[in-house]
């Protein structure tokens, strides 16, 4: 079939297809035609503020984000330390793209990228070699957008499984107390969460331990994406046929070595859209963080909308944050989609 | 000694009885053929000899163990009784000379130069060596319960449960399983197999077991059992199988 009769077929097989294509397009068109020229024609690009008022209603002021990028990115990391930043967020973008890939997945490579990722904290916190210290306060922008989303999505992985397996034990003690965390913990808001992390748990520990603020915060966000993984990873042992369990408890394997070798494997082959749709979830509910006054990519936007001379082109500058989410997220699922086609060609 | 022995074993599944009063007595080397209805308890026996079903009455000893609920006894049980399964229950996320590795590796702790090397030989043995880096999924029913004998081989078990090999085939892949357990009972092997291939119960079987209703109601040579059934049950039983 040429690509012209195949394309006809594509949008224009039926009367109601072609009502439904045209409709589209049209709407397409309709979204470039007043969306170009605001967006791209009639737009400022430089930090002009008098350029930018002029332009007001009719273009884009692009020169907020030439203005304010730092702020926006880095947060109120102090300026003349910025690199360190820079290089933390280079760390840990590599670090996960090692870990995606499949073929690497020893425990020397997996504990390498776990460390780069420690290092690239401990580079942004400093307080050594000639390094000075950098309160945790200080940190954010995207590097503590990425800090939060990859700490609290992989660490909590092995929380998860341990609560999944918990919730399939055959002991009933452990079964209730696993449900119990997951139930409590999905029946609150991640607000909650965060605001018990930061202000409550302080109360529950013996006066003169306080622990840092990031500590405590990455650790509500830990366990509240523990326990929705738990529930997505349930789901994959579940689907595990019974036949699978008996087979290997037929050739003498103890519990561990079922789940390990057997259960888990078959496992998380099913359930790699719903896992990572929690973790695509998770990155953004990353934005919560900002109520306890960590100011993240999204909290960093409001800081420099701060200013009022800039105020008012926030229409630009979420546009420029939703753009930062949907480049990470988008790749998420496209990973995502990517390993569902390996494990279908190795299932068949 | 003998190799497995019942002794007034019953089991209830809630308040429903699947076994009652079952003895049994089978010799090393011995090959018993289970048959019966469905849901007469036949599998539900086999299974009780590696623990995969608890019981509630009576005793099993398996190779002088007595197997109670006790997790180490029941390890060290499994670990000597392999088992093939109606549904083959390969493990499909993994290639079949890694199916066969697995617990040699793990449970054995066997080194993997010498697993691979054994499990090789039991592929050679049941007639499919050439697909030992393919993925289950890949192959055919017949191979599929092949390459399950295999696995069970690899462990060098004292005894063989086969819990309906060849009910879930395709009927032209019947004849390479069968031929496969014939060769493996004429090596001495010891072996329980609960089937419908009255051929085989016939070729290899040094006594067959009639079951009905969680009970033994019969049992006799295959030659004793085939002519001259006993029990009206049993004669009930082999008209329909045999009728077609």
């Amino acid at each position: 079939m040429n690509p012209v009769t195949s394309w006809r077929q594509a949008l224009f097989n039926g009367t109601g297809n072609t009502l439904i294509t045209l409709t589209l397009f049209a709407l397409l068109v309709w979204f470039a035609w007043s969306f170009l020229p605001w967006a791209v024609f009639n737009a400022v690009f430089t930090a002009d503020l008098n350029a930018c008022r002029e332009a007001r209603g009719v273009g884009a002021c692009w020169g907020l984000i030439e203005e304010k990028w730092r702020l926006i990115i880095f947060g109120r990391y102090p300026f003349e330390e910025i690199w360190r930043p820079v290089v933390a967020c280079i760390m840990m973008v590599a670090a996960c793209l090692v870990m995606s890939q499949r073929q690497w997945w020893t425990p020397w490579i997996l504990t390498g990228a776990a460390g780069v990722i420690a290092l690239s904290v401990v580079l942004m916190i400093g307080g050594f070699a000639g390094l000075s210290k950098v309160p945790t306060e200080r940190l954010g922008g995207l590097a503590l957008t990425l800090l939060l989303a990859i700490v609290g999505n992989i660490l909590s992985l092995p929380l998860a499984v341990a609560l999944a397996l918990g919730r399939t034990s055959d002991l009933p003690f452990i079964r209730t107390v696993c449900s119990a965390f997951i139930e409590l913990v999905r029946g609150v808001p991640l607000i909650t969460v965060l605001f018990m992390a930061s202000f409550m748990f302080p109360l529950f520990l013996p006066s003169g331990m306080n622990p840092d603020v990031l500590l405590r915060v990455t650790g509500g966000l830990i366990l509240f994406s523990a326990a929705y993984q738990a529930e997505v990873i349930r789901g994959g042992i579940n689907s595990v046929p019974r036949g699978q369990v008996e087979a290997a408890q037929a050739l003498g394997m103890g519990y561990w070595l079922i789940q390990t070798k057997i259960v888990l494997p078959q496992a998380f082959r099913v359930v790699v859209p719903p896992l990572v749709n929690s973790f695509i979830a998770i990155f953004k509910d990353t934005s919560l963080v900002t109520i306890v006054s960590m100011f993240e990519l999204f909290g960093s936007l409001r800081l420099a909308l701060a200013d009022p001379q800039w105020r008012p082109f926030f229409v630009e500058g979420f546009i420029f944050v939703a753009l930062i989410y949907w480049v990470f997220c988008s790749a998420m699922s496209r990973y995502s989609r990517g390993l569902e086609r390996d494990f279908a060609v190795a299932r068949r | 000694m003998p190799m497995i022995e019942f002794e007034n074993v019953s089991k209830w599944y809630g308040s429903f009885q699947v076994l009652t009063d079952v003895s049994l007595s089978v010799a090393q080397g011995e090959k018993i053929v289970v048959c019966g209805p469905s849901g007469s308890g036949k599998s539900t026996l086999i299974r009780c000899v590696n623990a995969l079903e608890p019981y509630q009455k009576g005793k099993i000893t398996v190779d002088g163990v007595h197997l109670t609920e006790d997790l180490k006894t029941i390890h060290q049980v499994r670990a000597q009784v392999g088992m093939v399964f109606q549904s083959f229950n390969l493990f499909p996320h993994l290639t079949i000379l890694d199916n066969l590795t697995l617990a040699p590796m793990h449970v054995r702790k066997m080194a993997k130069a010498e697993a691979e090397e054994k499990a090789m030989a039991q592929l050679q043995r049941v007639r499919i060596a050439e697909q030992a880096q393919k993925y289950p999924g890949q192959l055919s029913g017949g191979q599929q319960q092949r390459v399950a004998i295999a696995r069970a081989l690899c462990m060098e078990p004292q005894v063989l449960l086969f819990d309906e090999p060849t009910s879930a085939l395709d009927p032209e892949m019947v004849k390479e399983v069968l031929d496969v357990m014939v060769s493996l009972a004429q090596q001495g092997t010891t072996m329980i197999c609960v089937t419908h291939e009255m051929g085989f119960a016939r070729e290899v079987a040094d006594r067959v077991v009639f079951m009905d209703a969680g009970q033994i109601v019969e049992q006799n040579t295959p030659e004793a059992f085939f002519e001259r059934p006993q029990h009206p049950r049993a004669i009930d039983f082999l008209s329909k199988i045999l009728s077609h």
